[in-house]
């Protein structure tokens, strides 16, 4: 029998429990496209996930960028992976049920090159079991595009399904934010990177097999936290999910302040697989000690002008 | 220490750890790791390798650096050790090589596919170039083990970039030792010796660890013989799960299909006749999904 004292519902410490835009989640500490999926499972539990964000998947297979994909920057990451995955099919039968069968609460990561893709996409994963939500990855960094991609994508899908509108790096992200919220999207993800090069130095050639890359990484972090900070000062009402170079609580913390409802962990994975479990500990500590509550009494914090 | 991995119990499947160096001794052109790293010996089959994370605690270093394995204890005076033998080809590498005893190491491991090894006793000649063949040796013990015959052959640049030679006369039936210059050994490269070797031998499997020529050569050699090859990538960096799906090399399946395969979870040891060799570095167009 659980004793008051030891039933974790009762022991005083700030909740976790994230609303995202109507996707219930037990931590804010998401994963972030590319970067969760099956290969995190031996070191850490998947289902104490915030949500898992899934390899960005396409209608057909793709065979990606070639080699080499990624490169060390200082502080951070340069990478162009190209959306290697084995299309929407493969998807739905392999990799969606094993997440399904652990209850993973799973955000679906979609690209597409047309409007009539984006749609099929939609529509096919509106009848998947499963799918918590939907992440819209989006490569064009134009309010009137991501206002069109979000709308059909918003369209083809169950008004319980959550859209994500992953904004493309470059351009204005409020104008962005405004657009895919106007279509229908329930929240905005920022950001997927910085446009970014290197150089081999033998050969004076681009490093990456496809030429430039995204940085993303502790690089990063100060950059992706002033657009949250932008998208929320100007978007108050507007979810945001925050992502780029966050390592720690402390970094999650900044980042809910600065507007975020949400955060998405990236390049860290790579270098610690379990790094959610401990950023996770790491924020509840946090929260502790600036007498915060909840996960929602964070956010924004930064934005008002007087400390309670 | 601390460990976490699939269940406690587990004896299968890699283990993320917080170990630590034991020792970094120079090898002639190469460094000699021994670390602690609790769970990673006990779970480890000849050609899985490790990740670890490079550059201390505070290190915005955001990639982890393959090492393959070249042995483990399993029990020993400080637990389970694992060995490595690198060369501290950039800084990531270097800041290990550099490593004070009692630095604490983030591994991750035992990580990919492992040799395959024969149910028969066979006869095996194995291919090593240049600290690369640091992981046949645990190989050739298990191989031994199942009372097959093993041969090496042992090939680098220069005599002071062999590794393994003095171990590799203890641990075979014969060993060839070849160097570019002829500083020792017989002068030239380590696949040109394999088509006479296979045949004096009348070699089943070709085991091979080396870089992408070496591998295609000797691939190339068990295939003219009527040899199954097993062909060892280099221990990839990036992250060592198979998230970051940097380490990708086009390679035919089963079905006859060509796919980007990963060398960290795929890999890192390939049947020789599977990888495309002449297309390393490129996605072919009729690679699954290629554009």
């Amino acid at each position: 029998m659980t004793s008051p004292q030891t039933d974790p519902a009762n022991r005083q410490g700030p909740s976790l429990a994230t609303d995202l835009a109507g996707l219930a989640m037990p931590s804010p500490v998401m994963t972030a496209a590319g970067c969760g999926g099956r290969e995190l499972a031996p070191y850490a539990d998947l289902d104490a996930l915030g949500a898992l964000v899934t390899r960005t998947v396409t209608l057909d297979a793709r065979a990606g960028s070639p080699p080499p994909r990624l490169t060390e920057a200082p502080s951070g990451l340069v990478s162009h992976v190209g959306l290697q995955n084995p299309g929407l099919q493969a998807f739905l039968t392999t990799d969606l049920p094993w997440f399904a069968q652990r209850r993973v609460r799973t955000v679906v990561s979609i690209a597409a090159a047309s409007l009539g893709e984006y749609g099929e996409l939609a529509r096919r994963l509106s009848t998947a079991p499963g799918v918590s939500a939907v992440e819209v990855h989006l490569s064009v960094p134009d309010a009137f595009q991501t206002g069109k991609v979000v709308h059909v994508v918003r369209r083809d899908l169950p008004r319980g399904t959550p859209v994500l509108a992953k904004l493309a790096p470059g351009g204005d992200v409020v104008d962005q934010a405004r657009a895919a919220a106007a279509n229908g999207a329930d929240a905005v993800v920022l950001a997927q990177g910085w446009p970014a090069l290197t150089i081999d130095p033998d050969t004076l050639r681009p490093f990456l097999g496809a030429g430039a890359g995204l940085l993303t990484g502790p690089a990063v972090h100060a950059l992706a936290l002033r657009q949250v900070w932008d998208v929320h000062e100007a978007l108050p009402d507007l979810a945001v999910v925050g992502a780029g170079g966050i390592g720690t609580g402390d970094q999650a913390l900044a980042m809910l302040a600065a507007g975020a409802s949400a955060v998405q962990l990236g390049s860290v994975l790579l270098r610690d697989p379990a790094a959610a479990v401990r950023v996770t500990a790491e924020l509840a500590d946090a929260l502790t000690r600036h007498h915060l509550a909840s996960v929602s009494d964070a956010v924004g914090l930064a934005h008002r002008t007087t400390h309670a | 220490m601390s460990e976490t991995g699939a269940g406690t119990g587990a004896t299968t499947g890699p283990v993320q750890v917080t170990g630590e160096v034991l020792s970094v001794k120079r090898a002639g052109a190469y460094h000699h790791l021994t670390m602690v790293a609790a769970g990673v010996a006990e779970r480890f089959r000849p050609g899985s390798f490790v990740t670890v994370a490079v550059g201390g605690a505070e290190s915005t270093r955001t990639l982890r650096r393959g090492l393959a394995v070249h042995r483990v204890r399993p029990t020993g005076a400080y637990g389970g050790t694992v060995e490595c033998v690198f060369e501290a080809d950039e800084p990531g590498r270097a800041w290990l090589a550099a490593a004070p005893a009692g630095t604490p190491l983030e591994v991750l491991g035992p990580l990919g596919r492992p040799f395959a090894l024969p149910k028969e006793p066979v006869t095996c000649v194995l291919v090593g170039h240049g600290c690369a063949s640091a992981p046949l040796f645990s190989l050739a013990e298990r191989l031994r083990e199942r009372s097959c015959v093993v041969h090496m052959v042992l090939g680098a640049a220069s005599e002071a970039r062999l590794f393994g030679t003095l171990e590799a006369r203890r641990a075979t039936r014969s060993v060839v030792v070849t160097t570019d210059d002829g500083s020792v050994g017989v002068r030239g490269g380590v696949v040109p010796v394999l088509p006479e070797l296979l045949t004096r031998t009348s070699a089943d499997v070709v085991y091979a660890a080396g870089p992408a020529d070496v591998l295609h050569g000797a691939a190339a050699a068990a295939e003219q013989h009527g040899a199954w090859s097993q062909t060892l990538l280099d221990a990839p960096d990036g992250c060592g799960t198979g998230l970051c799906q940097g380490c990708v090399l086009p390679a035919v399946g089963e079905d006859g299909v060509t796919r980007m395969v990963r060398a960290c979870v795929e890999g890192p040891v390939l049947r020789g006749d599977r990888v495309r060799w002449d297309d390393l570095g490129r996605v072919p167009s009729d690679a699954r999904g290629a554009s």
